[in-house]
């Protein structure tokens, strides 16, 4: 029993690093359907703007993570929009995700190239000592980190649901052209969800570095996790995508420890395939109609 | 227009030529390059079949590339002759390619792009975790190159020509391929499904055939990658050859016949002759992706087009292919 809960909180917080890549992929994807390939290297990259600000300019970790955070809105946010989605999104869903896949190439090497290919040890956020409850051990590492998803998607929820912003920004998603008749500034409400998904990746990277160490190469598997969680969930759903994350980081915590560490990666994938093949909307999607 | 074919002509006839003297005064690693070009543009073509002229998305060629080289290096390793194993496993390749396209029947685009995703990195897990049938990650060694009417390719310029040959006969059943009735019911499955299957093209089939030529020439090319390398190892065929033969298709130009040859010389040879800028190619590469997609997101070839074509004959979709209302002819019939 304590085994099955100290998998259950290590699963749900992992799970919950891919819900915040995954919300911000469904984000993109709702209001501007924007496929974005360079996710995880997206969730790779704000780890070292945080490294290169302690490096390079010295700077004490507080204020080289709030320096990261801007640098990531900065960059993974308007710069991206401006510089790839705009001139390209006119050209349809597939040339972008072409670009893409090059932009996740272009990060990468870069990294290696500029900053090295080892793995950096990256300072945690918190202790990382263990606690016991009721005769399971949790590391305090894993409930800062679900404590914290749950804080930063609750409060995306209520930036959507209760404020102007936010529930221009559901407008734009659900129907652009009548929004915009009724006044809803379209363009930027789809600057705001680029910003924010850059928001979002800079606090997975934050989390999810200090266990897996920064390395370029980290986005490969991120990206893929997220993805997966935002199809599981339902790819218009931000509520789907974070069901989706945290759906897949206990069945991929339970699947290493009791059925083959060696296939782990594959019953993710063989759940992504059931649930593309039988309910392509998703868990918790609707159906998109589409015009012939 | 009639320029125009000329030019083409004597581009390719002197592309020809050049294939057949290049390897010549080349340092066996130079022929090895070439010849893994050569390789590599026979699942880039598979690919653009798949995706430049029936539009469906697929990430897995990777897979079909290593399936071809595992069944190829297993069985000959194992005495068997070259000749049945390539047929098998371009066979193979072939069936597992239909049953890839049934997903392709309920799911379009992104989701597709997931699917065969999916499925290439399951298959690098089997190839990595299988032991006792792919050797895991240790691989399989030493293995044989085939012999053609008692002459042996055992040296590389003979390998070369070998996979030349290949690749000349994959072109010429791809040139007529595109041609033919099926070739024109894939564009048309491209360019409209709806109206395609309303004017009784039957797209079910037709997709799942394009599905299957595309990893059966999938397969061919790993039966060859497999005697040039002469050793196979999971880590070839996991996803990120899936993604670099898909950006060779778009690259070249996806939906034109020779969109896949220069993709696979930018993809394969270019970084050969620049290793000089180290990791400053790749970053070049993923610019000039960026970049074309921008500009021209018909790729190369598409910008080539474009800039070659006087204006009045410019057509809305990718050219190099009939346009639709040849396609639509054909189509009725």
């Amino acid at each position: 029993m304590a085994d099955i809960l100290q998998l259950l909180v290590a699963g749900l917080a992992t799970g919950g690093i891919y819900a915040l890549v995954a919300v911000g992929f469904t984000l993109l994807w709702q209001t501007s359907q924007t496929i974005n390939f360079a996710q995880g290297e997206f969730v790779m990259l704000p780890a070292f703007f945080v490294l290169i600000a302690m490096g390079y300019f010295g700077l004490p970790f507080w204020l080289a993570v709030a320096v990261g955070g801007v640098v990531s809105v900065v960059v993974l946010g308007l710069l991206f929009k401006k510089w790839m989605v705009d001139p390209m999104i006119r050209h349809g869903v597939l040339p972008l995700v072409i670009a893409t896949i090059g932009l996740a190439i272009l990060m990468k090497e870069m990294v290696r190239e500029f900053y090295g290919a080892d793995a950096w040890p990256f300072p945690a956020l918190a202790a990382t000592t263990d606690v016991a409850v009721l005769g399971a051990v949790f590391s305090i590492q894993s409930l800062i980190i679900l404590g914290i998803c749950i804080a930063v998607v609750a409060a995306l929820q209520l930036f959507l649901n209760g404020t102007r912003i936010g529930r221009c920004m559901q407008a734009t998603a659900q129907n652009p052209t009548v929004a915009r008749l009724l006044g809803v500034r379209v363009e930027r409400m789809i600057l705001y969800t680029f910003l924010i998904n850059g928001a979002l990746v800079w606090v997975a990277s934050l989390l999810i570095t200090p266990i897996y160490l920064a390395k370029f190469t980290n986005g490969e598997w991120l990206g893929l996790y997220a993805f997966i969680a935002a199809i599981i969930g339902g790819f218009n759903q931000v509520r789907g995508a974070i069901v989706g994350g945290l759906l897949l980081g206990v069945v991929d915590n339970f699947a290493a420890a009791y059925i083959s560490s060696q296939y782990r990666t594959a019953i993710p994938l063989l759940i992504l395939i059931v649930v593309i093949l039988f309910r392509p909307q998703g868990l918790l999607g609707r159906v998109e109609e589409r015009t012939v | 227009m009639k320029n125009r074919r000329l030019a083409a002509g004597i581009v390719l006839a002197s592309a020809g030529a050049f294939l057949l003297v290049a390897p010549w005064g080349l340092k066996p690693y130079g022929i090895f390059i070439l010849s893994m070009w050569a390789v590599m543009t026979i699942a880039a073509i598979g690919l653009n079949l798949t995706l430049g002229y029936a539009g469906q998305i697929s990430l897995a060629q990777a897979a079909f590339v290593g399936i071809g080289a595992y069944i190829t290096a297993w069985l000959t390793t194992k005495g068997w002759p070259f000749w049945p194993t390539y047929v098998f496993g371009g066979v193979s390749c072939f069936a597992v390619g239909w049953v890839l396209g049934y997903p392709a029947l309920r799911v379009q685009h992104h989701y597709l792009a997931f699917v065969t995703l999916a499925f290439n990195t399951l298959v690098y897990l089997i190839f990595r975790n299988e032991e006792w049938l792919t050797g895991g990650i240790y691989g399989i060694s030493n293995v044989p190159r085939p012999s053609v009417l008692g002459w042996s390719t055992n040296s590389p310029l003979a390998f070369y020509y070998f996979c030349l040959a290949h690749l000349a006969l994959v072109s010429a059943a791809t040139w007529w391929l595109i041609r033919s009735p099926w070739g024109r019911a894939f564009v048309a499955l491209r360019e409209n499904p709806i109206r395609a299957l309303s004017l009784g093209v039957d797209t079910r089939r037709y997709t799942l055939v394009a599905f299957a030529i595309g990893a059966g020439l999938g397969g061919i090319s790993g039966a060859l990658y497999a005697p040039l390398v002469q050793f196979i190892d999971p880590t070839p065929f996991a996803l990120g050859l899936s993604l670099n033969l898909l950006l060779m298709v778009v690259l070249g130009g996806s939906g034109y016949f020779f969109g896949p040859f220069l993709g696979a010389i930018v993809a394969v040879l270019l970084p050969e002759w620049l290793r000089f800028t180290q990791g400053f190619y790749l970053m070049g590469y993923a610019v000039l992706v960026i970049v074309l997609m921008a500009f021209s997101p018909t790729g190369l070839l598409g910008l080539a087009d474009r800039l070659t074509r006087p204006a009045r004959r410019r057509t809305a979709s990718a050219a190099g292919v009939p346009p639709e209302p040849a396609a639509e002819s054909e189509a009725t019939r």
